[in-house]
Parts: C-alpha cells; sequence; structure tokens
C-alpha cells in the first residue's frame, strides 16, 4: 500500500503495509538512520519525530496515519538548522548518543509550546525521554541554554523567533 | 519500494551504507608501513590483517609519517589517532588522542579519531572495567613522545640546526624565532622512522608539569555527530542483499530443545520468508529459532504467529525466591566458596566477642537496558566473514564465533560502530552468534534485531545477590573482625574462567567480589566469595557497569555504617578512623600511591563540601558512603554523601542532592570525567530506588519499560562533585561513583528515619512497611 507524506521537505511515497510503523520506514526503507529504536512501545523516546511539528512515537506510529503530513526528522532539523543543536554541543550533552536525537525532537517541539519553560515544565516533558547514560543534568542545560538564545531571537528551524510569536 | 517525487534526493544516502564502506567513513585513508618498521611483531600483525597488507612503498609515496600503530600525520598536518577501544558514551578516544597529543606537542584542531576493526595488531581487545586510560595512558604517552623526537630531528635538519635547540609546541618545531610545521615537515620530509613496541617502553615521557593538552578543556570529538543523528550504530549498519531476522527465544537460557515448528500462521505476512532452527556447535544460543523476512516489521509479525514447541530446560521453574533461598544456604555451608582474604585471627575475635552484628543484604536483578537493543548483521565473503556490530570485547568472542562458524579466527573480522550503550553488556558478545549462524545456514547476509523484550530475555543481567556481613565487637564497641559472605552468578566464571582469579583455597571471580577488599584497618578481616550455581545455570549473569562493586559495597558500606551507629559515633568519623595507611592499607607504585590516605582525603573534602552535620529539615538526612571505585589494584578513591527526605505517608525517599568527590589521580580529559561521574552516580541512583527485577518461571519478569522503570530526568538530584587534584596514575571513571551512591542512599534513609533498608532497589512500600513495623514496637514499648 502506497503511502504518501513529506519528509525533511521532501515529497516521499513509501509502498509497505499500512501497519509498518513510521520507525522503520523512516530507517529502512527512506534511510534516515538518526531515529532510533529503543523500547517498540513509545516509552522511550528514542524514536521521537515531528509529524506537523508535533512530537510523535514513530515506534508505535503506523505509517499509514502519517499520510498527507509533513514528518521531519533529526536530519531534517539538523540540515535547517536549531540552537538545540548547537548548544547539545556546547553543553557536551551526549554520552552514548543513542537516544539524543530523540531527545533534542522532543525539547524542539517543548520549545515551541513552552518558548520560556520553567525547570518544571521541562522535567515534566522531558521525562518522557529515557536517557540510559543518565546525561540529563546535561540535557536540562542545553535546553535551557536553547531557550534562553531563542528569546534572545535567534531563529528556530522553521525561521520563527520567539519575539515573532510572542508577538 | 520507495520513490523520491522529485529529482531532489539528495536524501539519505543509500550508498553510504553499503559493503565494505560503512566502516571506511571515519578512515584516515591510507595506512602507511614504513621501511624501517623492524618490529617482528607488527610486521606479523600487518601481514595478518584481513584488510590485505599494506603496501609499504605506496605508504611512503604517499607521504604519510606513521612511527606507531597508533596513529600517523597526513601531509596535510592532520594526526589520526587509532582507537581500538569501544566508544560508548565514555569519549574514550578523545580521552586517549589527548594522551598522544600531549606528547606529540600536536596542535589539538589537527586531531581525528578514527576507530579500527578488529585486528590482532591492537593486540588483546576489551572495553571495560574503566581501564581503557589507566592501561593505554603510558603506551599512549610513548608513542606520542616517539614522534615528536623524531619531529624534532627532522625539524631540526630542516632549519638546519642541531635538534636540543628545538622544542616542538601545537604541531610545530621551533628554534629561536624560526619553526617549521609538522605538515611540512612529513609532506617534503622522507622520514621512515618507526618504532618497535621495546623501543617505545623506553621513549622517556615528559613531567607532569609540561603537560599541555592533559587536564585542559576540549570539547569530545564525538559529539557532534551523536548530535546530529550521522553517527551509525550497530543497528545503522546496512548490507546488500541482507534480509531480517529476529529470534524466538526459547523458555529458558540453556537446555531447551526445539520438537518442532509450526511456521502456517505466519505464511500469509508479507515479506515472511522461513523461520530457521539454529545449529550452535559453540553451544551460545541453544534452542533458538529465527524468523527471516524482508523487512523488521514482517520478522517482528510473523514471530507473534510462529508456533514453537519446545521441551524446556531444567531451569523452566527457577524463580526469584528460589535463587535468594539458595544463595542463603550457599552461605550458611562453610565449605562452599573461596576465601579471597583471611587475615588475623577471626574465629577467636568472634569467639571473644561481646556483640556481634550479622545483617544481611539483598540485591535483585539489574537489566543493561542499554537503549540500543542487541543487534549485528553477519555476511561471508569468500570464506571471509564480517561482523557488523557494536562491542566491547571482540578477543573473548572471536574464538566462539570461530567456533559457531567453524573458520579459523583469522578469517572472521568484527567491523566497529558507535555502541547504543555499553554498561558491560556489549562486553559478552553472545548476540554476534546468533546472527553468524543464520547467515551462514542462509548463505546470505543477515541483520539481527532484538527487540527490546528479546533484549531483556537474552540479557546478561547483574545477578541478584545475598550477602552476609558479620562483624564482632569487643566490650568498648570496637570492630575487631569482620567477615563479608558474598554470593551471586559469577560472570566471568560463565563467560571468561581464563580470567578467575587465586584465592585462599581456590579460584574465584574477583569482579564478583571487588570492593569488599576494603582499606579499613581491622583486626580481623574474612572474605569469602561464592558462586551461585544455581543463578548460573538459569541466566547468564553479566558484567554491569562496575559488577561486584555495584552489589558488595552496598553491603559493606551499609555494614560500617550500622556499626558506627551501634558505637554511637559519626559514620563518617567512624570511616575516618580506620582509614590508617599502614600495613597492606599504605598503598604502593604506581596505582594506589597514598592507600587508606587517599580514601581518607576524600571523606574529608565531602564532609567540608556536603554540610555535613547541619542541622536538617524533618524526616530528611546525611547518609555517606564511600569506596576504591572498582578495583583495589587500580583504586579510584571515591566518596559520596546522599542527602535524602522521607516521606512518611507514603514510604517514598526523594535524593535531593549528591555531593560527590573523586581523585582518579591525573584527568586527562576534565570535562568528559565529570560526565562519567554524573552518570555513574545516577545509574546508582536508579539502582538504588527505581530499578531492579526478579525472576519468575526460568525468565525476568520485566522485559520493558512499562514496569522495569530506570530514573527519568525529574528524578534527578542537585549534584555537585570535585576531583582531587592530582598527577598520580590515572586510574579509571567509567564505573566508580555507581559503586558509592547506593549505600550513601541507604544511610541516608536511616539517618532521616531511623529505618535500615538492607534490598535494593528501595520500594516505597517496603520502606512505608519498616516504617510501620519501627512506630509499632516503639508503641509497644
Amino acid at each position: 500500500m502506497a503511502t504518501k507524506f513529506k519528509i525533511n521537505s521532501r515529497p516521499v511515497t513509501v509502498d509497505v503495509p499500512g501497519d509498518t510503523p513510521l520507525l522503520w520506514v523512516i530507517r529502512d526503507d527512506i534511510g534516515f538512520t538518526g531515529t532510533k529504536f529503543g523500547c517498540g512501545i513509545g516509552l522511550c523516546g528514542a524514536c521521537t519525530v515531528h509529524v506537523n511539528g508535533r512530537a510523535t512515537r514513530s515506534c508505535i506510529t503506523p505509517v499509514s496515519s502519517v499520510a498527507n503530513t509533513v514528518v521531519t526528522t533529526i536530519e531534517g532539523l539538523a540540515e535547517n538548522g536549531h540552537p538545540l543543536l548547537d548548544t547539545w554541543v556546547e553543553a557536551q550533552t551526549p554520552q552514548c548518543g543513542y537516544c539524543q536525537p530523540g531527545q533534542i525532537m522532543q525539547a524542539a517541539a517543548m520549545l515551541r509550546d513552552f518558548p520560556d519553560p520553567t525547570d518544571e515544565q521541562i522535567d515534566q516533558v522531558m521525562s518522557g525521554n529515557l536517557c540510559r547514560c543518565m546525561a540529563y543534568v546535561r540535557i536540562r542545560e542545553a535546553i535551557r541554554m536553547a531557550a534562553r538564545r531563542m528569546q534572545a531571537g535567534v531563529p528556530d528551524d522553521e525561521g520563527n523567533t520567539r519575539e515573532a510569536s510572542h508577538a | 519500494m520507495l520513490k523520491y517525487l522529485t529529482g531532489n534526493n539528495a536524501a539519505p544516502s543509500g550508498d553510504r551504507h553499503e559493503a565494505g564502506q560503512a566502516t571506511d567513513l571515519p578512515s584516515p585513508g591510507r595506512r602507511g608501513f614504513l621501511i624501517g618498521m623492524a618490529g617482528a611483531a607488527l610486521t606479523l600483525a600487518f601481514a595478518r590483517s584481513p584488510q590485505g597488507l599494506a603496501n609499504p612503498a605506496k605508504a611512503v609515496a604517499e607521504g604519510a609519517f606513521e612511527p606507531t600503530v597508533w596513529y600517523q600525520i597526513q601531509p596535510d598536518g592532520r594526526i589520526i589517532v587509532n582507537i581500538a577501544k569501544a566508544e560508548m558514551g565514555q569519549h574514550i578516544g578523545t580521552a586517549l588522542a589527548r594522551i598522544v597529543a600531549d606528547e606529540l606537542e600536536a596542535d589539538w584542531a589537527q586531531v581525528e579519531l578514527h576507530h579500527v576493526d578488529s585486528d590482532p595488531k591492537w593486540g588483546y581487545m576489551v572495553t571495560g572495567g574503566s581501564w581503557s586510560v589507566w592501561q593505554s595512558f603510558t603506551p599512549m604517552s610513548h608513542a606520542g613522545a616517539a614522534g615528536r623526537q623524531v619531529l624534532i630531528e627532522e625539524g631540526a635538519r630542516k632549519l638546519g640546526v642541531s635538534p636540543d635547540q628545538c622544542r616542538a609546541r601545537n604541531s610545530r618545531v621551533i628554534a629561536g624565532d624560526r619553526s617549521i610545521s609538522y605538515a611540512d615537515i612529513v609532506s617534503d620530509g622522507n622520514i621512515s622512522r618507526s618504532f618497535t613496541d621495546e623501543q617505545l617502553k623506553q621513549m622517556p615521557i615528559k613531567p607532569p608539569s609540561e603537560r599541555r593538552v592533559i587536564g585542559g578543556q576540549a570539547r569530545a570529538l564525538d559529539i557532534p555527530g551523536k548530535t546530529d543523528g550521522s553517527t551509525l550504530y550497530g543497528l545503522d549498519a546496512k548490507l546488500d542483499g541482507m534480509v531480517y531476522g529476529r529470534p524466538i527465544i526459547p523458555p529458558t537460557r540453556y537446555g531447551s530443545a526445539i520438537n518442532g515448528i509450526d511456521d502456517s500462521a505466519a505464511k500469509k505476512i508479507p515479506g515472511y520468508r522461513q523461520t530457521i532452527t539454529l545449529e550452535d556447535p559453540s553451544g551460545t544460543v541453544p534452542g533458538w529459532a529465527m524468523v527471516i523476512a524482508d523487512s523488521f516489521h514482517a520478522a517482528n509479525q510473523a514471530v507473534q504467529r510462529v508456533k514453537v514447541d519446545w521441551a524446556p530446560g531444567k531451569t523452566s521453574g527457577v524463580d526469584e525466591q528460589a535463587l535468594l533461598d539458595h544463595g542463603r544456604e550457599l552461605i550458611g555451608a562453610a565449605d562452599q566458596g573461596t576465601l579471597v582474604l583471611d587475615e588475623g585471627n577471626v574465629d577467636q575475635a568472634f569467639s571473644d566477642a561481646a556483640d556481634i552484628l550479622e545483617p544481611e543484604y539483598i540485591t535483585h536483578g539489574v537489566l543493561h537496558f542499554q537503549l540500543e537493543p542487541v543487534n549485528a548483521i553477519a555476511q561471508e565473503k569468500d570464506g571471509r566473514w564480517e561482523i557488523h556490530t557494536g562491542n566491547q570485547w571482540q578477543s573473548l568472542i572471536l574464538p566462539i564465533l570461530s567456533k559457531a562458524l567453524g573458520v579459523p579466527e583469522k578469517h572472521i573480522v568484527m567491523r566497529t560502530y558507535m555502541l547504543g550503550g555499553g554498561f558491560g553488556r556489549r562486553l559478552n558478545g553472545d548476540y554476534a552468534v546468533p546472527a553468524a549462524l543464520a547467515a551462514k545456514a542462509l548463505g546470505r547476509p543477515v541483520k539481527m534485531v532484538l527487540t527490546r523484550e528479546d533484549d531483556a530475555r537474552f540479557d546478561s543481567i547483574r545477578s541478584p545477590s545475598v550477602q552476609r556481613v558479620r562483624m564482632a565487637f569487643d566490650s568498648q564497641g570496637k570492630i575487631t573482625a569482620m567477615e563479608h559472605h558474598a554470593t551471586a552468578g559469577w560472570p566471568t566464571q560463565v563467560m571468561a574462567p581464563g580470567f578467575m582469579a587465586d584465592g585462599v583455597n581456590g579460584k574465584y571471580d574477583p569482579f564478583a567480589i571487588q570492593g569488599a577488599l576494603h582499606w579499613y584497618s581491622m583486626d580481623g578481616h574474612r572474605v569469602r566469595a561464592i558462586s551461585n550455581d544455581l543463578a548460573n545455570d538459569t541466566f547468564r549473569p553479566g558484567w554491569l557497569r562496575s559488577v561486584g562493586s555495584g552489589w558488595v559495597n552496598w553491603a559493606l558500606e551499609s555494614a560500617i555504617d550500622e556499626a558506627a551507629h551501634k558505637a554511637g559515633e559519626d559514620p563518617l568519623e567512624f570511616r575516618l578512623r580506620r582509614l590508617k595507611a599502614e600495613g597492606r592499607n599504605a598503598g604502593s607504585a604506581p596505582n594506589s600511591v597514598g592507600g587508606a590516605a587517599r580514601q581518607a582525603n576524600v571523606l574529608r573534602r565531602v564532609r567540608e563540601i556536603s554540610g555535613w552535620g547541619d542541622d536538617m529539615p524533618a524526616d530528611t538526612g546525611l547518609g555517606v558512603a564511600a569506596t576504591y571505585g572498582q578495583e583495589r589494584n587500580m583504586p579510584t578513591w571515591t566518596a559520596c554523601v546522599a542527602r535524602v527526605r522521607v516521606d512518611r505517608e507514603t514510604g517514598k525517599p526523594t535524593v535531593e542532592k549528591l555531593t560527590l568527590v573523586t581523585d582518579a589521580g591525573t584527568i586527562v580529559h576534565p570535562d568528559g570525567a565529570r560526565a562519567q561521574v554524573e552518570g555513574a552516580a545516577l545509574w546508582g541512583m536508579s539502582m538504588a530506588l527505581c530499578e531492579g527485577t526478579t525472576f519468575k518461571e526460568g525468565n525476568v519478569a520485566d522485559t520493558n519499560l512499562n514496569t522495569y522503570t530506570p530514573l527519568r530526568m525529574r528524578d534527578v538530584p542537585e549534584i555537585e562533585q570535585e576531583f582531587v587534584d592530582s598527577t598520580e596514575t590515572a586510574v579509571g571513571l567509567g564505573e566508580p561513583a555507581t559503586t558509592v551512591v547506593g549505600p550513601a542512599i541507604g544511610n541516608a534513609i536511616f539517618a532521616a528515619v531511623g529505618v535500615r533498608m538492607r534490598e535494593i532497589p528501595i520500594r516505597p512500600a517496603a520502606l512505608l512497611a519498616e516504617l510501620r513495623g519501627k512506630s509499632d514496637a516503639e508503641g509497644a514499648s
């Protein structure tokens, strides 16, 4: 069954069974391997991508459900640039790194909802993403740094600045 | 299957994962093999390389300078350091390259890493035990120094001065106001010097005061790729012509046999191919079947529909209680186990004792739960096997793969990938075997992926343990003797018996008892390690971040705390008074210089910065613990104070703050070191409070995050940490903090509410029951 959607700004049609999890379509059929497999039940967050801008666990999302949507993976975020990608390096956040694309995708979506998140908001939202190396201190720090930078007017991946969205 | 609708398909490249290229990505391109490389061992090593013999003339023609196997300098000045250690989050390549760069006087901006495939020339390949920096510091320093010496000689010749007028800095050789870059020396020079291992060992290295790179701040070289999604892990590998495999794991780890397979219900699944029984001459995966399909999704679905009929192995009924009860029986039988230490007259001390404390401590099983489930691709090409997977101990699994495949070890190469978490799981490379067997059976490449549930069931978990610590006190309340009896599954006995150690009366698994050989002075001290054979039969016990130090220190440092309270002394002061750097606790060069004095030093320092002794709010307490990290002959002096508040209504303990002081000798990469301590400390906390599993019908009861609940961001306490400023031997940092946090938390709970928890993980319900029991007892008295 063919499913059409956009991934990282490119239109794509995949001809796979509609119940195939989006995760495996992205990784094995399309070939973006930055999105990771961790638990398969939506509880670790390593497979997080954006579907129409919303953080989505691709391991429990059938590909048929993303027909005609816009999907963004870590590669797409990186192509367009995002303050989180800079602060993640500045804070020297990753250890093994395996969960980090999912962490960053979750954080990017959170910063749309909460442009100036409190520590509690960060903890609540990001507690859905497991980091087995327990690099949590630096994940938090990198998010705070990016939020400050975006508040100061650095554009995010869709060219929006916080000032614009506040306006 | 996939069509790009526009011409703009610069996307994910299909070709970057093509066969033979996956591991060439970070390749330095050329490998040199220089004339003058006279070392016979090195020559042989190169000749055995499965990648084929490099061409010496070509390497010289290309102008790369490769004084040792550990790095080469390209004509453009790039310095490519070969890393034979697995990268699993510890930024090991950065640490090792900084050791080389320091002696080489290299410009750090020009340093790159090359993670190598398995090859005999790298020597014994293992990454674990927090050994990497400790083991590599001296050889990597020698290698860097050798290069510097040659570059200075060659640079001096070009500058027309004598070498003693020159110094090297920042990839340049400098004489007065003139200088020449390493790039220029290498590109238009004809350097053909190289060094044998013996020559390298004689190479003088700089005093610590001359270090310019080691100990300085630097960003880890592996981090950018781990941020933008470009880093390749084992799961990301792809080979031409491969099919996917997902195993069907038998009801017991050993001894299950397949009676029959019925795949009729799977045949309708699009992409399903077949289900095979794995024939395993190595005995690694007995009773395994493997579903083969064109996609992982198809394999996944088919596994749920294929019916396998097994004759289960004898451990199919084993549960947690049986494992613990067996442990207790073993401890109770005096003839079981191995005496690791027997000093002083312990028996006399106990018969003369005015009082005896003999608490029992329990720890439950811990899953590695490395976030990347184990996986591997195996492929045969012209009689040579390639195994694509992330692995920590290539030298352990290669002989087993050789047996499984029936080919000589030298015909197998393990391609290297980043590890989506190690924590010791990938020391045991058993997961490579089923992929190899399936590829052999099918005659084509197989990519085997385990689901999370498969991974948990196949995990070589941290064994549950039972321990009894006995302490004899004289009439003044002084400890006169201690006995520590510890039993658990023994990973080393099961997987690497050659690494068993010699005890007083037999062999033992050093990794299953480390931590017990503490640095406190006691008149009598006996340590007995006992292998829990029922555990070894039921599951494959694993090395998990700090191994025995994790459970042994839970018992030891809780028991020391119990002794301090019994003596009515401050627990921190009680420890300090027993840390006397004398006799066997004096320490010795090079690894444990200072001995117990350094253990005392980290305790004093943590007392200063943690607010030890301050008044605490209600139901809040400070607990302390101190350990020597991993191994007595490679001590990382560690101390922790935990601040914990207990909710008396729910029994929930909340860790508010962890304060840690670490003395790991020379710190090579300070920011990476801090990250290791942060992560290890939180692992310690997670194992004390959040995660643990039990056995049920021969398997772990928890196989995914719905019931297995590692620590999350919202649980993270404030962490304050510091390192002791030191130029002593650099020792390990990956594990030590895991060993100290659990007992510090348990001791803090006691300080907060007067309840002694002796079992981890500490569940609120258990703590609540203890609190209620205590108030009932107090009410009754």
